[in-house]
């Protein structure tokens, strides 16, 4: 392990942070910086080889208040174009900054295909079901009915939930968490940094002018939380509740929360969480629980290393023909196969 | 085999047609390489349809493959066909309109069935009669029956067998223009030996037979040469456009000391420069093969940000998706060159064919004020001499380029001296590596206008860039008036003043006289070729075909002041006409402008020049 000894303030920029009082976006900022001291020795990486990615929209802002490399690029592009850095340099630690109108709506394709292909990023994906930046429009994570200036009979469309899209694209990593739970955000992209392939930490986040309480109803506090969500980790029993009393048990094909010694359930009959599993199937489950039917999974719900990590794959043939091809230059290569002389 | 009556001739076209399954290119491409090796010069130009399979028999199926040699440089396919090789009467219908007068005809006499001859739209069972053919020479070896005879012995079945017609085909060609069959036989070999040889085999018995017919017929009593043409000494290769645009942009990177990167995605005609990338692992090309257009810019604009030299390949419906971002690259003075190989439009268009409609998209199709630089290949091996400028003028002044090629020059191929990378100019981006005194500002600029490039990674240099308006000297967000009017200024002028570092207009010809031609791109050819034997005629034309679009070239004023007449030829409505008005308002501009999905022919060009100077 590396010591590099950095401080939050080492990753904060000169420019004046403009997000509105009581944006959840400030406390995602806040454990972005105090996770990368922790990330910069845990992965080994100095300061100069962090650059931070965003497309367009509230959270995009975000690479301005970090005192790293940063482009801000257009409205959702921000995974194509950190694709490219990647390639095109794989010992950046690349991170990308975007919501879910920018990575789900206007850029889901890219999003997708990032994830399919494994590129080495870091998305953390800010997800406050709305449109912030344009004032308060329905986005695709939008509850159905939900009433926005251009629903104002309530939408009539499914949202997406974004972990079944990133693990249904064969996504190796997914966490998720909270904005207010700075110490689990901060856990969760330290998990996502160390991570080989593309991760995708969603950050649940309050937007207080457009879309205030929309996660309250499992997220406005502590007690709440500690009811209504659970937290994964991987080897540990899923229960929550105030006093763990709760827990997830697999029955009849599906997950079925349980009392801990009612109904004849007991601790070993709870699941344990298995981050690391190849197989989809329970991950997909766990991160398609909803409120109120189930609690909301936080934390890393899928961590799956796997061998083929698109730019590290890129570098590797490039090596690889290198060292077999009789094409070593320009010159080589205009000289090669059928020529002629012209005496 | 003792020939006789041989004679010699300068230059001859043959076009060969078939159904788009046939192998037609491939018969064109060993007869063009056969002929390039033997020292001829050579032009190239496949038409081909849309559909990979098109309806069998159809006209619309139909595919061709124009090859020109000569004893000199050939600027063009030619317009008319000496020979036609027409293997279906499809082909012979829809290619009756390039022949030359007198030219020879040769058509596979077995495909003339009722049910071909109506499949091809005849309205009666003798298409020669119909088409008026009488006054050529018209050939009719019952190609399909002959080739089946000499291969029986292969063991292979019909279909293998029928499948060597055009290796029987390119045999007849061989015979009558004295051609040697090593190269095809070396190339046969090379494609199928390992994989299957008797296929191998058959296609070479295929060209014997094909050649030991011609022959033995007393339908070809002359033979002909064309002689080896009097080149600038030196290495020789054939390449076509494409491949010479992907070797130009592997020439700038090795010259700017910066990994190649390319993101695109596949499109009809540009798919070659990614293909041929793509293999280029080898020099440390990385290619992305993106989700879409779109993805293919943004890639490239990351790998830019990244410091890599990046690029993007395209066709016009592909430009038109990547406008948004080649804005994002104008306003974060990123260097880029995006090819865009012109295709006939608007939407879908005429994705096989050429035109040089998209001009005005390159030069204005963004939104805001938003300059690129605009720079045009001329000849399928120009298309390295341009590849490698747009890699120049992106990396040096740090901003996009559009290089346009077209379908036209970017399928065809021709005789190219190699050239000796020693003599091409190191590329020198503006990088930098260290902090200056008091920290670094991204938007500081050189004397060429370009701002400093430096990529994550170098410690001390970390900033923030976007699609935001920056402050002028220190790139953070500004939206102060003052401040956004000068860096609209400042990204023109930038452009403005690459004028000083690309060469002066030149003109072909004399600096005076009644008409001056003007044109870009692709159609230089066509061009040369009418203005040449207008000037041996006596006429006082000259040419004057750009390269340099965005900014022109100094110097071009003087030469328009020097004629009489202007005309603009161009495969379009006129847009680089307009683009003139507008620059140098002062001359007047006749025009000449075609949208029929094929290159100019000279007889065309000459008429109406000639139709100018009355």
């Amino acid at each position: 392990m590396a010591s590099y000894n950095y401080t939050p303030a080492d990753f904060k920029s000169d420019q004046e942070v403009r997000w509105c009082p009581g944006c959840g976006d400030h406390a995602i900022l806040n454990a972005v910086q105090r996770a990368l001291p922790e990330i910069a020795d845990a992965t080994d990486t100095p300061h100069n080889l962090f650059t931070f990615i965003s497309g367009i929209g509230c959270s995009s802002r975000f690479i301005y208040y970090m005192k790293t490399f940063g482009f801000h690029t257009i409205h959702g592009r921000a995974n194509a174009v950190a694709t490219g850095v990647k390639t095109a340099n794989p010992r950046l630690s690349v991170w990308v900054a975007t919501g879910d109108g920018d990575s789900l709506a206007i850029g889901g394709n890219h999003f997708i295909h990032a994830i399919r292909r494994n590129v080495n990023l870091n998305v953390i994906l800010f997800n406050n079901e709305i449109y912030g930046l344009t004032k308060g429009q329905y986005s695709p994570t939008s509850k159905l009915g939900k009433i926005t200036k251009t629903s104002p009979y309530g939408t009539v469309e499914k949202p997406f939930t974004p972990g079944e899209l990133v693990i249904g694209a064969k996504g190796t990593f997914f966490a998720r968490s909270i904005d207010a739970e700075v110490n689990l955000t901060k856990e969760c992209l330290v998990e996502a940094a160390k991570h080989q392939g593309m991760s995708v930490t969603e950050c649940l986040q309050n937007c207080v002018i457009f879309n205030d309480k929309t996660h309250a109803a499992f997220a406005a506090d502590k007690a709440t939380r500690a009811e209504h969500t659970i937290t994964l980790r991987h080897g540990q029993k899923m229960t929550f509740g105030a006093n763990n009393e709760k827990g997830l048990v697999f029955e009849n094909m599906k997950l079925k929360v349980v009392t801990i010694g009612e109904d004849g359930y007991t601790l070993d009959q709870v699941l344990t969480h298995d981050a690391h599993e190849k197989d989809t199937t329970l991950h997909t489950m766990l991160a398609a629980m909803k409120y109120p039917d189930y609690p909301v999974a936080l934390g890393v719900i899928r961590c799956v290393e796997d061998d083929t990590v698109y730019d590290q794959a890129v570098e590797r043939q490039v090596e690889e023909v290198k060292a077999k091809s009789k094409i070593h230059s320009v010159d080589d290569l205009l000289r090669s196969g059928e020529t002629w002389e012209v005496e | 085999m003792d020939k006789t009556n041989v004679q010699e001739l300068q230059d001859v076209v043959i076009r060969f047609s078939g159904d788009s399954g046939d192998g037609m290119q491939l018969t064109g491409t060993l007869f063009s390489d056969t002929s390039a090796l033997f020292g001829n010069g050579i032009s190239t130009f496949p038409d081909y349809p849309a559909e990979i399979r098109a309806p069998q028999g159809t006209v619309a199926g139909v595919s061709g493959f124009q090859v020109h040699f000569g004893d000199h440089r050939e600027l063009n396919p030619g317009d008319y066909c000496d020979v036609l090789v027409a293997m279906n009467p499809a082909a012979l219908k829809a290619n009756r309109k390039w022949l030359k007068k007198g030219a020879t005809v040769i058509i596979d006499g077995d495909s003339l069935t009722e049910e071909h001859i109506r499949k091809a739209g005849f309205t009666t069972l003798d298409p020669i009669a119909e088409l008026g053919l009488e006054e050529y020479n018209v050939v009719v070896p019952d190609i399909t029956t002959m080739t089946k005879e000499a291969l029986a012995s292969t063991g292979l079945d019909n279909k293998a067998i029928v499948k060597c017609k055009n290796m029987f085909a390119l045999g007849i060609c061989f015979y009558i223009y004295n051609r040697p069959e090593d190269h095809a036989r070396k190339y046969l070999d090379g494609k199928f030996a390992k994989k299957n040889p008797a296929v191998a085999e058959a296609n070479k018995m295929a060209i014997d037979a094909g050649y030991n017919y011609a022959a033995n017929t007393h339908q070809f009593a002359n033979t002909y040469t064309v002689a080896p043409a009097k080149l600038e000494k030196g290495t020789y290769r054939s390449i076509s456009g494409n491949v010479a645009t992907a070797w130009g942009l592997c020439a700038a990177a090795e010259k700017a000391n910066l990994p190649l990167f390319c993101g695109s995605y596949p499109i009809t005609p540009a798919t070659v420069i990614l293909e041929e990338l793509a293999k280029r692992r080898d020099l440390g090309v990385k290619t992305v093969q993106a989700e879409d257009e779109i993805a293919g810019i943004c890639t490239a604009i990351g790998a830019a940000y990244a410091g890599n030299f990046a690029v993007t390949t395209t066709s016009g419906p592909g430009l038109s998706l990547k406008s948004e971002a080649l804005g994002l690259a104008v306003m974060t003075e990123l260097p880029l060159v995006v090819v865009d190989v012109q295709r006939g439009g608007p939407s879908t268009g005429l994705p096989t064919k050429t035109e040089q409609s998209d001009l005005a998209q390159a030069l204005y199709g963004r939104n805001g004020e938003c300059p690129v630089i605009v720079v045009a290949a001329s000849a399928p091996s120009d298309c390295f001499h341009y590849a490698f400028e747009a890699g120049r003028l992106a990396l040096e002044h740090m901003t996009p380029v559009v290089l346009l090629t077209d379908g036209f020059i970017a399928n065809g191929s021709e005789p190219w001296r190699i050239p000796s990378m020693k003599d091409y100019p190191a590329i020198n981006p503006p990088i930098v590596n260290e902090a200056p005194e008091g920290g670094f500002m991204p938007y500081v600029r050189n004397e060429k206008l370009a701002r400093g490039w430096a990529f994550p990674g170098k410690a001390g240099l970390q900033h923030r860039i976007g699609g935001l308006e920056k402050d002028a000297v220190k790139g953070t967000i500004s939206h102060d008036a003052a401040n956004h009017q000068l860096m609209v200024r400042n990204r023109a002028a930038k452009v403005a003043k690459v004028a000083d570092y690309i060469p002066v207009q030149e003109v072909y010809g004399d600096r005076e006289g009644d008409l001056l031609v003007v044109g870009w791109g692709g159609t230089r050819g066509h061009l040369q070729n009418a203005v040449d034997e207008l000037r041996s005629e006596g006429h006082k034309v000259s040419l004057c075909h750009f390269n340099y679009i965005n900014p022109l070239p100094r110097g071009v004023r003087e030469i328009f002041a020097g004629f009489r007449k202007i005309v603009v030829c161009e495969l379009n409505e006129g847009q680089f006409a307009n683009y003139l008005r507008a620059h140098l308002q002062e001359f007047a501009y006749e025009q000449y402008n075609k949208c029929e999905g094929q290159p100019f022919t000279v007889v065309e060009l000459k008429q109406k020049f000639e139709s100018l100077l009355k």
